[in-house]
């Protein structure tokens, strides 16, 4: 089911013999032929374990790629997703556990302080026309430097507010089908990343965006208030980074102050193995949910299978290049 | 939504646009002097003229980017402000750029309706189907097979065109403006775009037609205006109007008395290029120029002489031909190649090709040479530097405070020496000079001829490419005229006129049919 809504992606880009759609195959193939060596030469890494825990690891990974999908199609870059999802869930922990707030209260603070802070990133790129690049890498470091403070360089744990692992950790699938232990985040990454594809190719926002990283001068030619949707592309995405906020922070029972920088390169990493182009106008949620995937299946497998850290991060390197290089050479065989 | 047909509330043949009186200044640039011009429904009116005549600024003022200082803009009768593009196409102006301004990544419906799609649920979602049933209408009404989905960036730059056409219609425009449309399209798709012009012309549209071609006027103009220095110096039948009288006016001002290049004596070969071919862009060039000469290239905008120079310094690859250099063949395949063989190219673009402008005088000058200017393969040589460039800052008279100053605090006419100082010292004989006075004062502008011409008198061979024509007569011992790609002719400087040059400038060596080469 996820997969059709999925593929429905690009109506007018897609089908089976665009470049698009060969970029999404190659990621694809990949993130299977990966599966298949790992699933031979590591005993351990079939296993439903293993498996549920891949899919927690990429809930985060790529729920932030989501967010860097909508800015990057826009021509634009965020490096701030990283340290916005610590922050935000060092804000929801300062409404559930300082303040003692009912849980909902610290969700909506969550997404809120994310749509927040990620306008203001999209205000001083559009408005003040700061490059993207350096916005948000001002972003990145004040909103680090925040969480840090907040939280008085200590996690702030939710133990007063029992419910809050319910929204990464219980599964509501495994409530259904009992044998289908899926976990909470997973399935919110699913619904995130499906609503995103909505987002991206069936609303006037998504078209907005495509236009955006197009031709951006055309679109303003033509009458459409760029600065306004820019604003609107970084602030749906610092609201999804709120997601992933509450995600992390429930899976660890805690918010994590000095956690966060780092994954916003791992966000940029999935989104660009996953076909979309820095330069903007061309990208796809699956294409970036493929690339998650692509990235937590690696370490995964490599860690299984006995392979030091260091060289895990190797390889993980090597792949964006690869994956790169190939997706430079497909577009202009297309 | 425009309905086939919601044009023909204009009586076809009525003033659709009456512009009079118009005046702009731009920063130290007198653009529009009382400029006029008027377009009927129904009517194709060429607008002709030398580039920096006017044509230009006077259509921003039509289209509401440019706000006039004064004068009159009547559309349908009525007076009009136009304070933004918006507010012309409100009024039915629309224009279709030389260059066009389409998003490539968005399907031709999505284009075409950028910035007021059809929507649906609450304004949230566009609505596709809509979108894409309207285009495949206006597609319809032009006539043309066009998939509304189908992305913009896929197609021919043909139909790239013929979506920005329909995106005018799709305005209800009924006064369209045209800039050399033809200008990136084949044969056959200048005869397709003909075909819908006519239609467009029978449906009552007016299409203000931008151009530099004669036979393009002669076969779809009803009348042609010329302007010329910001004003309008005459409108008439194009049918009736010969192609001679439109380009003396044209061109106008006598040069009678002014300065031309003396007669030369023979000197040995610098540089021969034997059939210089690059798909689409350059036709089977051949030429030479000698020492101490100087070959002028005249030419419109995009007849491909830039494109040659490029060629033959290496910066794009060619398909076929042959260099010599001092009567050796040479093969350059990069810009590094071309210096080595003392081949010199001098972009128009000084500051983006020519010149490093945020660094020092210096640094400029002995840029192709550094090499001399190291010691112990390391280090810089500064004072050796510096000492180098101060000698041909005086030999050009390069007016600088001293040779540390920043290029980028230079006026244009010493940023030119400045490059041409740094060629000189890494001992290029062989120059390709691209518009040398483009965003000169006038002042200046004699300075760079004197030192052109006293560079030639040294035994250095050049190569002017410019689109003044007094300037290429001026310098010239000899002119080679190019249109689109090839070269139509060759004149002797001394003896040439501005009208010969125009003439062959806008020769086009296949005829679209229906007009015959005599009539040129």
């Amino acid at each position: 089911m996820t997969q059709t809504v999925l593929e429905q992606a690009a109506p007018s880009r897609s089908g089976l013999f665009t470049v698009a759609a060969a970029q999404k195959a190659v990621a694809f193939v990949v993130l299977v032929v990966l599966i298949g060596y790992f699933g031979f030469a590591a005993p351990n890494f079939l296993t439903e374990d293993n498996l549920v825990g891949i899919l927690q690891a990429t809930a985060v990974n790529g729920v932030l790629g989501v967010a860097s999908t909508l800015v990057i199609i826009t021509g634009g870059i965020d490096l701030s997703v990283g340290t916005l999802m610590t922050f935000t869930a060092v804000m929801c922990g300062v409404v559930l556990t300082n303040w003692q707030m009912p849980m909902i209260l610290g969700v909506v603070a969550a997404l809120a302080i994310g749509a927040l802070c990620g306008g203001v990133s999209g205000a001083i790129i559009a408005k003040l026309r700061v490059p993207p690049f350096i916005a948000t890498l001002g972003m990145m470091l004040l909103l680090k430097g925040l969480a840090l403070v907040i939280a008085q360089d200590k996690p702030i744990y939710f133990n007063d507010t029992p419910n809050f692992s319910v929204i990464s950790n219980d599964s509501f699938i495994g409530g259904l089908l009992p044998s289908f232990e899926v976990p909470n985040g997973v399935v919110i990454l699913f619904a995130v990343a499906i609503l995103g594809s909505i987002v991206l190719n069936k609303t006037l926002l998504g078209r907005y965006i495509f236009a955006l990283g197009s031709n951006e001068e055309a679109a303003r030619l033509s009458g459409v208030n760029v600065d306004f949707w820019k604003i609107i592309t970084y602030a749906l995405g610092g609201l999804i980074c709120g997601v992933a906020g509450l995600i992390i922070a429930s899976r660890l029972n805690s918010a994590q102050p000095a956690l966060g920088q780092g994954y916003e390169l791992e966000a940029i990493a999935a989104t660009v193995i996953g076909g979309t182009s820095l330069s903007g106008g061309r990208g796809t949620m699956l294409g970036t949910i493929i690339g998650a995937f692509i990235m937590s299946v690696l370490t995964n497998g490599l860690r299984i299978m006995g392979v030091a850290q260091e060289w895990q991060i190797v390889v993980t390197g090597v792949i964006i290049i690869v994956a790169v290089y190939v997706d430079m050479r497909l577009r202009r065989a297309g | 939504m425009a309905e086939p047909g919601a044009q023909q509330r204009v009586a076809a043949g009525a003033l659709v646009v009456e512009m009079r009186g118009i005046e702009k200044h731009f920063p130290g640039v007198h653009a529009l002097r009382g400029a006029r011009f008027d377009l009927r429904a129904g009517e194709v009116h060429a607008l002709m003229g030398e580039n920096g005549a006017g044509k230009s600024t006077l259509m921003k003022v039509l289209t509401g980017v440019n706000q006039p200082d004064s004068g009159e803009i009547l559309i349908d009768g009525q007076p009009v402000t136009l304070n933004g593009p918006r507010a012309a196409q409100d009024r039915g102006v629309s224009i279709i750029h030389q260059e066009l301004h389409l998003m490539n990544h968005l399907s031709a419906a999505q284009n075409i309706f950028i910035g007021r799609e059809p929507r649906r649920m609450f304004g949230w979602f566009t609505d596709e189907n809509s979108a894409n049933a309207d285009a495949a209408a206006l597609f319809k009404r032009m006539k043309i097979d066009i998939d509304p989905r189908g992305e913009v960036g896929h197609m021919t730059v043909a139909r790239q065109q013929l979506v920005e056409i329909a995106k005018a219609l799709s305005f209800d425009s009924h006064v369209l403006i045209m800039d050399e449309p033809t200008s990136a399209l084949n044969d056959t798709e200048v005869e397709h775009l003909f075909a819908i012009i006519a239609d467009l012309k029978r449906q009552g549209v007016g299409v203000v037609y931008i151009t530099h071609k004669m036979d393009e006027v002669k076969r779809i103009a009803d009348r042609v205006t010329v302007m010329r220095d910001g004003q309008t110096i005459e409108t008439m039948p194009a049918a009736s109007t010969p192609i001679s009288r439109i380009i003396s006016l044209m061109v106008g001002r006598e040069l009678a008395d002014a300065a031309r290049a003396k007669p030369r004596k023979g000197g040995e070969e610098a540089l021969r290029v034997v059939g210089l071919n690059r798909k689409g862009v350059i036709r089977d060039v051949s030429f030479c120029v000698a020492k101490g000469e100087i070959l002028g290239f005249a030419g419109l905008m995009g007849a491909g002489r830039t494109e040659v120079a490029r060629a033959i310094f290496g910066a794009d690859a060619i398909d076929s031909g042959e260099i010599y250099v001092h009567g050796a063949k040479r093969r350059i395949a990069s810009p590094a190649d071309a210096v080595r063989c003392g081949v010199a190219y001098l972009s128009e673009d000084r500051k983006r090709f020519g010149l490093v402008t945020p660094m020092s005088v210096s640094a400029n000058v002995t840029m192709a040479s550094w090499r001399r200017f190291v010691s112990g393969g390391v280090f810089m040589r500064d004072g050796a530097m510096r000492k180098t460039s101060g000698e041909y800052v005086n030999l050009l008279k390069v007016k600088t405070p001293s040779v540390d100053q920043e290029t980028r605090l230079l006026s244009g006419g010493n940023q030119q020496k400045v490059v041409i100082a740094k060629w000189l010292l890494r001992d290029c004989d062989i120059l390709f000079f691209d518009e040398p006075t483009r965003g000169i004062d006038v002042g200046a502008k004699a300075e760079i001829y004197k030192l052109l011409q006293k560079l030639a008198d040294e035994g250095k061979a050049i190569v002017v490419i410019s689109s003044e024509l007094p300037e290429v007569l001026r310098l010239s011992h000899r002119i080679l005229v190019m249109c689109e790609g090839r070269v139509t002719g060759e004149l002797d400087g001394p003896t040439a006129t501005q009208e010969a040059i125009m003439t062959l400038a806008t020769r086009r060596l296949e005829p679209a049919a229906g007009i015959p080469i005599e009539a040129l």
